[in-house]
């Protein structure tokens, strides 16, 4: 258990240490909420109506941009040789750095997403649904985008071909999601959105390093 | 049966006579159902439009099986290091992403006499074809970015795998999306019940379909078996 909490110390400082990390995706998500009015129009009733499933878009395209520092880095330098060669087990190694990237990245991302909604005209009251499911929505897009930054590894596509594969994956929570905040806005059910967000996302913990681990074995065999 | 095709001199013995047979089933399964539904009344409310559904429907099915395919073949060759099933996967992807842009053509080109729109993100059905055929050109795209064979092939094989345990998520996800934001009524093109004049040429056709996705997938996958050997000669002589 200790050189899992090793591991994550790790993953935590140099994420935090290396080119300002959460503030990055947080710097993205504002910087694109800027476009939106500018390119829709600033008419209040347009931007309101679809100002949660717009944060919905924003969360899972920074949390795809954030994927490439996954696991590019470590097998660049041959950190991810090291610790595929260690007592651990890769799938737990790798469940431990996917924990690590949504506590730096999709964790302030969720903390965020309601300044960029509220800012779009989503109403105040809805602030902590929002925050909730935003954060179990970029738990579900780190540990299915995980697969899609390991698998391409090896591969010459780089960042778009990682996005082509991961982005049919993030569907079903960019769906979930968007609908319990939706509902919640229109006076609608909105736990069984919530119920089904958190159900794919505990899914895609449990299955998703067994992927990862697999595709990681795979490029570095 | 599947575990002898791991030999792939046993897969290509069978192959050469299975696929020519098939396609002519293909041939004649596709030939009747056509003039059986080209020579139906036409519908009371669709009119003559109603026999695209003759040539759409049975192209979404394909796809959905050309996807299983991918997986089943994709698992066997991951999970029992299937000799001939990698080859199998990696010929069937590019069959089911045009048997899915055959069907998304076809469905909008439905969809304009009898919507008025090319395309409806109403219809539930449309939207997860288009996702299946995201997953095939996804799949496709992975596979040729990677230069290393053996890797390609594993890092495909997970891809389709993932894709497989996700393919029921996304359709459910999509479904449910779509009760959420009521589309128009309209957009119900042909309701639960068919009648048999329709049926009939229906079934005909997909099976006709299904038949020559067969042929196409065991053809396509002797290439790629001829072209691995060739390619180990070609290895062997330059040594």
């Amino acid at each position: 258990m200790s050189g899992l909490g090793v591991l994550l110390r790790r993953e935590l400082s140099l994420t935090w240490g290396a080119g300002g990390g959460p503030l990055l995706s947080v710097g993205f998500l504002i910087a694109a909420t800027v476009l939106f009015p500018l390119s829709l129009g600033s008419a209040a009733q347009i931007l309101g109506a679809v100002a949660a499933g717009l944060v919905w878009v924003l969360l899972a395209l920074a949390s795809l941009l954030s994927l490439e520092r996954l696991f590019a880095r470590d097998f660049e330098d041959g950190a991810l040789d090291i610790i595929a060669l260690g007592p651990l087990p890769l799938e737990a190694s790798c469940a431990v750095k996917c924990l690590a990237a949504w506590l730096t990245n999709g964790a302030p991302l969720a903390l965020a997403s309601p300044l960029a909604a509220v800012a779009l005209g989503e109403p105040v009251g809805a602030v902590p649904l929002i925050v909730l499911t935003a954060a179990l929505g970029s738990l579900a897009f780190v540990f299915v985008g995980g697969i899609g930054a390991a698998l391409s590894l090896v591969s010459r596509g780089g960042a778009l071909l990682q996005t082509l594969i991961v982005l049919p994956l993030l569907i079903p929570p960019v769906i979930f999601g968007a609908a319990a905040v939706f509902a919640w806005t229109h006076g609608l059910a909105w736990t069984p959105g919530l119920a089904l967000l958190a159900a794919y996302a505990l899914a895609a913990i449990g299955l998703g390093p067994i992927a990862m681990a697999g595709a990681c074995r795979n490029a570095l065999g | 049966m599947i575990s002898g095709f791991a030999n792939p001199h046993r897969f290509m013995s069978f192959s050469r006579w299975a696929a020519p047979t098939l396609a002519l089933i293909a041939a004649a399964l596709l030939a009747l159902g056509l003039w059986l539904g080209l020579s139906a009344p036409p519908d009371y409310q669709q009119g003559e439009t109603v026999r695209i559904m003759f040539v759409h429907v049975p192209a979404a099915w394909t796809a959905m099986l050309a996807y299983l395919c991918l997986g089943g073949a994709s698992f066997a060759s991951l999970v029992f290091r299937h000799a001939v099933a990698d080859a199998a996967a990696s010929a069937a992807a590019p069959l089911g992403a045009a048997f899915t842009a055959a069907a998304l053509i076809t469905g909008s080109l439905w969809g304009k006499p009898m919507w008025g729109t090319w395309w409806a993100w109403g219809d539930s059905r449309l939207v997860s074809v288009l996702v299946l055929f995201l997953l095939f050109v996804g799949y496709i795209a992975l596979r040729a970015s990677i230069e290393d064979e053996g890797k390609a092939a594993r890092a495909a094989e997970i891809l389709a795998l993932v894709g497989l345990i996700n393919l029921p998520v996304i359709k459910f996800s999509v479904d449910w999306w779509n009760t959420l934001h009521q589309g128009e009524s309209i957009f119900r093109a042909g309701g639960p019940l068919i009648a048999p004049v329709y049926l009939i040429p229906l079934m005909l056709t997909g099976a006709g379909y299904s038949a020559a996705f067969a042929a196409l997938w065991l053809t396509r996958t002797r290439m790629e078996v001829r072209r691995r050997r060739s390619l180990g000669l070609a290895l062997r002589a330059a040594r």
